[in-house]
């Protein structure tokens, strides 16, 4: 039943766009010209392509985040039986975590976390 | 305490025998039913929220905020909605066609998935799977996908800084999102939000006096790095208007960029919501052991708690937004890698061990 009704609201979300989009396209004005088909950007005609390459630092950012979203993944089914387990959980958990802090130890002391 | 299950299962009894619908014609009228109960209650929130945004930035201002349409300026924002809503929408010509119109619909799945979720009273959550928190984190994040896709697709450089810088400060945020829900998790032993604000129940037991300190230092990051998810207040670096335009959604116009601008509010509500819910109790009302005063208090729909408690974190949130400038991306990234991260782990080992060892209340 449950999915059922997360199909529902994922259909539900699509549909709000879709219905809003519909509506403009029927009752909005319509006009075109070239000026009118320019990026905006600050006000002022842009200069050639837009699609530049950016910064490094960003794709830094996301490969640690890959890094320790994938722990946060693993830290959920832990989370719910960690008072069941006591323990051996804490114990087990506590050298995964160690794992990690190394990482992200090393990550800083490389100068990882810095924005250049 | 009101069970707002009677009322669904008493519906759902009225179709199948007393109308002799079929299995298939019931689901259908129910799902159709749910459809239209989230749109309207997504509307009626986004336009509360917007109208409160304006006047309390306002009195943070000393201005009196919108005032001519309606009385006290309340029709202001159904005037906006309705102006956007029967705005052209056009294209820049460059434009990734495709991926620009796939945009708002991906921000809009991440934001209505995660409002489906919020249990507003007892039995009144659309959406109560067993994997609760882990999914509507996962749901959520579709949204920071929306937000590149948006900034990437226009063809216009400074919505191309705004999508990484979104999409950087997004991801970031979110582990320590995680964290701090997961620390939850680990006092209340499930996942399901309803078993969650089930297990505040008892004399002051809502997580943030039950777990005491960690619950207190989960729930002050917690805000933080959704202030940071949802880009706003001082984190709002991505729509940073004063260098970036309107960053992402500066090519969107009409309804394409109304769906941006509801969303962000929304994500503000999910965000007051899912703290008020896994850390203030939801719509457990506040049980102080004396069993006249709960029986009172019990008296108070779940529904009015739930609401009092997120708009007080929504206001909080608001406070916080019109009183700090903005920050830099470098000071933003290195808050959360540097500060807040090794805080909600530390946080997270502190509250396992106050967990295992029955240290809480």
């Amino acid at each position: 039943m449950y999915f059922i009704l997360l199909i529902t609201v994922l259909i539900t979300a699509i549909v709000l766009v879709a219905a809003a989009y519909v509506i403009a396209k029927l009752i909005g004005p319509r006009s075109y010209n070239r000026v009118k088909g320019e990026p905006f950007e600050c006000g002022i005609p842009t200069h050639g392509s837009s699609w530049i390459p950016v910064h490094v630092g960003y794709y830094l950012f996301a490969i640690l985040f890959l890094m320790f979203d994938v722990e946060t993944v693993f830290l959920y089914p832990w989370a719910v039986v960690v008072k069941e387990f006591g323990a051996m959980a804490l114990a087990s958990i506590g050298f995964f975590l160690l794992v990690l802090v190394f990482g992200l130890a090393y990550a800083w002391r490389k100068g990882a976390l810095e924005w250049k | 305490m009101f069970d707002f299950s009677l009322i669904t299962t008493w519906f759902d009894s009225l179709l199948r025998d007393t109308l002799g619908l079929g299995d298939f014609l019931s689901i259908l009228i129910e799902c159709v039913l749910v459809g239209v109960i989230i749109l309207a209650a997504y509307a009626i929130i986004a336009i509360v929220l917007i109208f409160m945004e304006r006047k309390v930035c306002a009195y943070f201002q000393c201005r009196l905020g919108p005032m001519r349409v309606g009385f006290w300026g309340l029709l202001q924002v159904p005037a906006d909605v309705l102006k956007m809503l029967i705005k052209e929408i056009f294209f820049v010509d460059k434009a990734d066609k495709l991926l620009y119109m796939i945009a708002p619909f991906l921000v809009l799945i991440g934001s209505v998935g995660a409002f489906a979720f919020l249990p507003w009273n007892k039995g009144a959550a659309v959406l109560d799977f067993n994997v609760g928190i882990f999914l509507l984190t996962a749901i959520s994040s579709i949204g920071v996908v929306g937000v590149f896709l948006a900034g990437w697709s226009s063809n216009n450089k400074y919505s191309l800084v705004s999508a990484m810088r979104g999409a950087v400060q997004m991801i970031s945020y979110e582990m320590s999102l995680c964290l701090c829900l997961i620390s939850a998790v680990v006092l209340t032993g499930t996942m399901q939000l309803s078993g969650i604000v089930e297990a505040q129940g008892d004399a002051f037991g809502w997580l943030i006096f039950k777990g005491h300190i960690p619950a207190i230092i989960a729930l002050v990051v917690f805000l933080i790095a959704g202030n940071a998810e949802a880009n706003r207040g001082p984190f709002d670096l991505p729509e940073a208007e004063s260098e970036l335009t309107a960053g992402y959604h500066t090519e969107y116009s009409g309804m394409g960029f109304g769906y941006f601008y509801l969303a962000e509010y929304l994500n503000l509500f999910i965000i007051a919501g899912v703290a008020a819910t896994v850390f203030l109790g939801g719509w457990m009302p506040l049980h102080i052991g004396v069993a006249q005063v709960d029986t009172v208090l019990d008296y108070i729909p779940g529904f009015f708690w739930f609401c009092g408690k997120t708009f007080l974190l929504v206001w909080i949130l608001l406070w916080i937004k019109w009183t700090y400038p903005r920050l830099r991306i470098d000071q933003i990234l290195k808050l959360e890698w540097k500060y807040l991260m090794p805080l909600a782990l530390l946080n997270l080992v502190l509250m396992t061990v106050v967990a295992a060892l029955g240290l809480h209340f």
